[in-house]
């Protein structure tokens, strides 16, 4: 009697799961049931994960200085759309930022550019790199649970003036943030790191850190499938942003 | 396939021992087999006597230490006292549960001293379930032999039983830090472990 009752006049308990579920804030989108929501969330890390690009990003800490090398070329699927792509932006005097991943995506330096700029902030000194680091990762990992994540990975290269250390900062799609003395991202990682474990110290001069960037992107051309068409190499220093000149014309000896 | 719990990797563990407790974690950061860096320590100190470690997905395990640090920030402004192990371990739980239908890919342990000077170990799973544990919080098969150890004994059982552990573990190691804390006294010490 009670359950006719029950049956009659309230809901059905898996009504009133989804019910309470459609109130829930983070279920205020579309989603209507708990498995259509894990499916979202497993999304977010699950089939993409180990898709690398042959995109080349680097980054090589020293003494007093913070190389970024990134590959030219701008691929979509197996074309080169462009063979003097810039994958680096400024966003202030002491930091400098690469990024690989999908095109559109990458809109994320513009969006973290503006805020980490000199100019916009109410304090007297331009952010740190520590600052920004931290910045840019609430930005991605807020984006990250949201309706459409960024998928880029980054490197943050900069120097902070007030200590008076190079800083490099690894941080992927996911918004994992690592300080490193040196880095790399997409199939590049494979080929360069074990090379850097190898040669890299903490204490090296510019003129070895460039050495040790010449072994990664000799080692790239040798065993790295595509061409990505040379690298742009930017330094910060203490002085702030310059570009080098990378001759990279000169043939590798095949392995 | 990978699950987000250990695309990154990590390890950590919590032990008592008589008036003291220790927790430990490795400092590993992987992608998958490929290790990005051997300096990611995985715990957070929230008061003198309250320690939270975080293994799982490394933007989660920044994003939690982070929102926690921010609570627990919150109520010491509030309450004008420390926070108390077992308070933050409620706090833990009933954040984690806020995320019931996306819960951040985390598996936190607690390890602290409350007022009376007891050891409190704790762990959760990712939606804030709370596993209380006399001995001790993830890794092997409980044993009496934990109970009753000194504080040097401990640092001793805890580091073999992470080292161990992290050896045979492609996605952990590369070095551990251990925390010992006592009623008055918190000592941290960096394990080198194996860098191969």
């Amino acid at each position: 009697m009670i359950l006719k009752n029950f049956q009659a006049h309230g809901p059905s308990p898996a009504q009133a799961d989804r019910r309470a579920l459609r109130q829930l804030p983070s279920a205020s989108t579309s989603y209507q049931t708990t498995t259509q929501l894990h499916h979202r969330i497993y999304s977010l890390v699950h089939p993409i994960y180990t898709h690398q690009t042959a995109e080349v990003l680097l980054g090589i800490t020293g003494k007093d200085f913070t190389i970024i090398a990134a590959s030219k070329a701008a691929m979509r699927g197996a074309t080169i759309l462009k063979a003097t792509d810039d994958k680096t932006r400024e966003l202030n005097q002491h930091n400098l930022m690469a990024f690989s991943g999908e095109a559109g995506d990458t809109s994320i330096s513009q969006n973290t550019s503006k805020p980490t700029s000199a100019s916009t902030q109410c304090a007297t000194r331009p952010p740190s790199p520590a600052a920004v680091s931290s910045f840019v990762r609430s930005e991605l990992s807020r984006a990250l649970r949201s309706r459409r994540p960024y998928t880029v990975n980054l490197l943050l290269g900069g120097y902070d003036t007030i200590t008076d250390t190079p800083a490099l900062y690894w941080i992927d799609y996911l918004a994992a943030l690592a300080k490193v003395p040196y880095a790399a991202h997409g199939y590049a990682q494979y080929y360069c790191l074990s090379i850097l474990d190898k040669h890299h110290h903490p204490d090296i001069g510019f003129e070895r850190g460039m050495e040790l960037l010449r072994m990664c992107t000799d080692e790239l051309k040798r065993r790295l499938p595509v061409d990505f068409k040379g690298v742009t190499v930017k330094v910060v220093t203490k002085e702030g942003i310059r570009e080098v000149e990378y001759v990279d014309d000169k043939p590798v000896k095949s392995a | 396939m990978s699950s987000p719990f250990s695309i990154n990797g990590g390890a950590c563990v919590a032990m008592t021992g008589k008036d003291c407790v220790a927790i430990a974690c490795d400092l590993r950061l992987g992608l998958q087999a490929l290790t990005i860096s051997n300096n990611f320590p995985k715990i957070f100190s929230y008061s003198p006597s309250v320690y939270l470690g975080l293994t799982g997905l490394a933007t989660d395990v920044s994003t939690v230490a982070d929102l926690f640090r921010y609570k627990v920030n919150m109520y010491r402004l509030r309450e004008e006292r420390q926070i108390a192990p077992r308070t933050f371990a409620n706090l833990v739980s009933s954040s984690l549960y806020e995320r019931r239908f996306g819960p951040y890919f985390v598996s936190p342990v607690v390890a602290g001293i409350d007022d009376g000077g007891k050891p409190f170990i704790c762990g959760f799973d990712s939606i804030g379930c709370i596993d209380f544990a006399k001995d001790f919080i993830v890794s092997g098969t409980a044993s009496d032999q934990l109970l009753g150890l000194g504080p040097e004994d401990l640092f001793e059982t805890i580091s073999q039983a992470l080292l161990n552990a992290v050896d045979r573990d492609a996605l952990s190691g590369w070095g551990a830090h251990v925390y010992i804390i006592e009623k008055d006294k918190v000592t941290k010490r960096l394990l080198k472990g194996r860098q191969d």
